[in-house]
């Protein structure tokens, strides 16, 4: 009767991670696909030295931080899959929508701030686990740069 | 002051370099923003504390570095770069550092 008690408990503990979890993960993606259109005009580049072109009146550091979670029910199938390897694309959406979000409060930030070109950005991701479930911390961070009006 | 993560900002010129100055903190959130991240782990999605916490984090070591800079008259920071380490459950360690630089205008 306990070990019955226990396997429903673990079922509907699965059933909500998996219901709640795609919900509100396709929410998310519903919301940073609208922010992406909003901030479009906000250009984020890599690259390591600023536009030659470009004398900055001021220049200055902006980072976006997210901290995500994995769900009960991501966590128990990456526990099946780590008996057979492979890719695993719960945990690669997971992070692929972190950075997103972080990239996109970045450049929330350099608007915020008057700016509209932020180089040389950098993505940096922390796990910091609680008990059996992953959490991942991803930030982004740049330096924006506020051209001088000609 | 400026900080930046590039080596070199347009339209100033660096006239000395004084060093790596660097800023950190250790944080960890209280037991009951804790427990409600652990129910948030069931369903999954951002962890809201914890980034704010991290933020927060952030900001602090950033203006430490930047403290540290000002007390050797640098005016600026360059090449800033970022670490984050967990230390134990639900605490980490968050590290800014960079080059202390005097900028002038070119």
């Amino acid at each position: 009767m306990g070990a019955l008690l226990e396997l429903g408990w673990f079922l509907t503990l699965l059933a909500v991670g998996y219901g709640a979890g795609r919900i509100l993960e396709r929410r998310h993606y519903a919301s940073i696909r609208r922010r992406e259109r909003e901030l479009a005009d906000v250009l984020a580049f890599t690259m390591r030295f600023p536009p030659k072109t470009t004398r900055a009146q001021h220049a200055f550091l902006v980072s976006g931080t997210v901290v995500v979670s994995s769900d009960y029910f991501k966590t128990f199938v990456a526990g099946l899959r780590r008996l057979v390897g492979g890719r695993f694309r719960g945990y690669e959406s997971l992070l692929e929508r972190a950075r997103r979000e972080a990239l996109l409060r970045l450049k929330q930030q350099a608007r915020e701030r008057g700016s509209a070109l932020v180089v040389c950005v950098r993505f940096e991701s922390t796990a910091i686990t609680r008990g059996r479930v992953p959490s991942i911390e991803v930030v982004a961070y740049g330096t924006a740069l506020v051209p001088q009006p000609r | 002051m400026i900080t930046s993560n590039l080596e070199l900002i347009p339209g100033k010129r660096i006239v000395e370099h004084l060093g790596i100055v660097q800023g950190s903190t250790v944080r960890a959130k209280h037991a009951g923003k804790d427990l409600f991240a652990s129910l948030k782990n069931l369903v999954g999605g951002e962890l809201k504390s914890y980034t704010e916490l991290m933020q927060e984090a952030r900001t602090e070591a950033v203006e430490r570095m930047q403290a540290e800079a000002r007390s050797i008259g640098a005016n600026g920071v360059l090449n800033v770069r970022f670490a984050t380490t967990s230390i134990t459950a639900g605490a980490a360690e968050i590290l800014a550092y960079g080059s202390a630089v005097r900028l002038v205008d070119a």
